[in-house]
């Protein structure tokens, strides 16, 4: 088993992101219900840019990146404080 | 899971596919416990074909069911168990299921142990022999102990002890917890429900109004207790319980049966509230999303009765199949409701209440019930 590398205990959006390859988007009329596979946890993504923001971090070479691309300028602060809430229960990871 | 008043508006109105879905796969089982909620006991041959079931899960995949909640009677009963456990997971639908424990021995609880995607429940309603026999059969707490140990001591990790709570168990929510820990499981408690052969234990077996009381404040006490959000009746006693504090019914969550026919929830298995077959032309995903009746318990709801409580908004009436199978209106007070409103608009009298539309307890039950 290869070693695993300590998770950062915190969320900076200027790192690479990605979605946590053991969770499933469901696209839902308010965004999208999130699942962990692992963890068994069920989380609900209350917007929908935030689900484009969520497929496309892996696209991108920082998660802030991933979110100027998605949503408006004055938006930004919000939706990294959301992706930093979707690091915490797991949903978003490190890459 | 917590949700605000916005999402919590949105669930009302339904979802794309379910949250919870309940799949009982088979009618046969070795016990004949008194408050079954599809009075089980005998298998039904126009049961669905393991490759029909098959056929199911993949439509579960297809629409990202993430989960499915499988029960019976006794599941581990049917032959084809473990294939189409196996079939859930290779598709990622995760499969949670509900049993005895009675065949749960060393070499099936190595086999779980070793499946990604698998959480067993195991039924005790009762943290000691005479509590738990007089409801689910004689044997049937040590049957599920033992499972319970075969679990640990495979490695299985993190099983779950499931209890339905009732006046005769509820002094016993500490043991249920310490047998728990002791074990390495998580205990899940939930909420009886005039269902099934229950209809005819409910006013004996249901917590009084100070035991729900004792339950709610306990309850807060013991956050990580899961509860499949079924005690929201009691939420308007103080804090909310964690969860959706919301019937779910054809808007988050239905219900499977053998024979493929689809129900509101678990708990309303009466043709009232049948809203189609995965048989049907278009199959699970078109009763889901185009049947007449979760279309109706989707739209916005009357208070009815409740519509002056100033705890609407913390219980919005309580539990449908509580309510229905009480013989009660559907748009007032749940029976158990906190300040008591279910009792002073009088339940039909038991003879005249709804029964479940089919019953498949055994012709025979061996020292199971107590009358």
């Amino acid at each position: 088993m290869a070693p695993v590398e300590a998770k950062p205990a915190t969320f900076d959006p200027n790192l690479p992101a990605r979605l946590h390859p053991q969770v499933a988007l469901r696209p839902e009329s308010f965004g999208a219900l999130a699942y962990h596979f692992e963890t068994r946890r069920l989380v609900f993504v209350k917007s929908l840019p935030l689900v484009d923001v969520l497929e496309d971090l892996e696209h991108h070479a920082s998660a802030a990146s991933a979110v100027a691309a998605h949503v408006a300028p004055d938006e930004v602060t919000a939706y990294v404080a959301a992706l930093a809430r979707l690091f915490d229960s797991g949903v978003v990871d490190g890459r | 899971m917590g949700a605000d008043g916005g999402l919590r508006d949105r669930f009302e109105h339904g979802l794309a596919a379910p949250i919870c879905l309940t799949w009982e796969i088979t009618w046969a089982c070795n016990l004949a416990c008194v408050h079954c909620l599809s009075s089980s006991g005998r298998r039904d041959p126009g049961e669905l074909t393991t490759s029909e079931a098959a056929a199911l899960i993949d439509e579960f995949a297809a629409m990202q069911i993430f989960y499915v909640n499988v029960g019976g009677g006794e599941p581990t009963i049917r032959g084809d168990f473990f294939e189409l456990l196996e079939h859930a997971v290779a598709r990622r639908v995760g499969v949670k299921f509900s049993t005895n424990g009675s065949r749960i021995d060393a070499t099936r609880a190595r086999r779980l142990a070793s499946m990604d995607y698998v959480d067993v429940q195991i039924s005790l309603d009762g943290a000691t022999a005479q509590v738990n026999d007089a409801i689910r059969g004689e044997g049937s707490y040590d049957a599920a102990l033992g499972a319970m140990r075969q679990l640990a001591d495979a490695g299985f990790g993190r099983f779950k002890i499931s209890v339905v709570v009732t006046s005769e168990n509820l002094h016993q929510l500490d043991d249920f917890e310490s047998l728990a820990q002791d074990l390495g499981a998580q205990l899940r408690l939930t909420r009886l429900r005039p269902s099934g052969r229950a209809v005819d234990h409910w006013e004996r077996l249901k917590p009084t109004r100070d035991q729900n009381r004792f339950l709610h404040a306990w309850l807060l006490d013991h956050p990580d207790t899961l509860t499949g959000d079924s005690f929201f009746h009691l939420s308007p006693l103080g804090a909310p319980l964690d969860g959706l504090n919301l019937c779910g019914a054809g808007r988050v969550v239905c219900l499977v049966d053998p024979i493929g026919d689809v129900y509101a929830c678990p708990f309303t298995i009466h043709d009232e509230f049948r809203a189609g077959s995965v048989r049907d032309a278009g199959g699970f995903a078109s009763v889901w999303r185009e049947s007449e009746l979760f279309a109706e318990l989707r739209a916005p709801g009357s208070a009815g009765a409740c519509a002056s409580c100033g705890s609407w908004d913390a219980c919005r009436g309580g539990c449908m199949a509580a309510k229905f199978f009480t013989g009660m209106p559907l748009d007032g007070p749940d029976p158990d409701c906190v300040y008591g409103h279910g009792e002073s608009a009088t339940p039909a009298p038991v003879t005249l209440r709804p029964r479940a539309s089919r019953d498949h307890s055994s012709l025979v039950a061996v020292g199971a019930t107590r009358t």
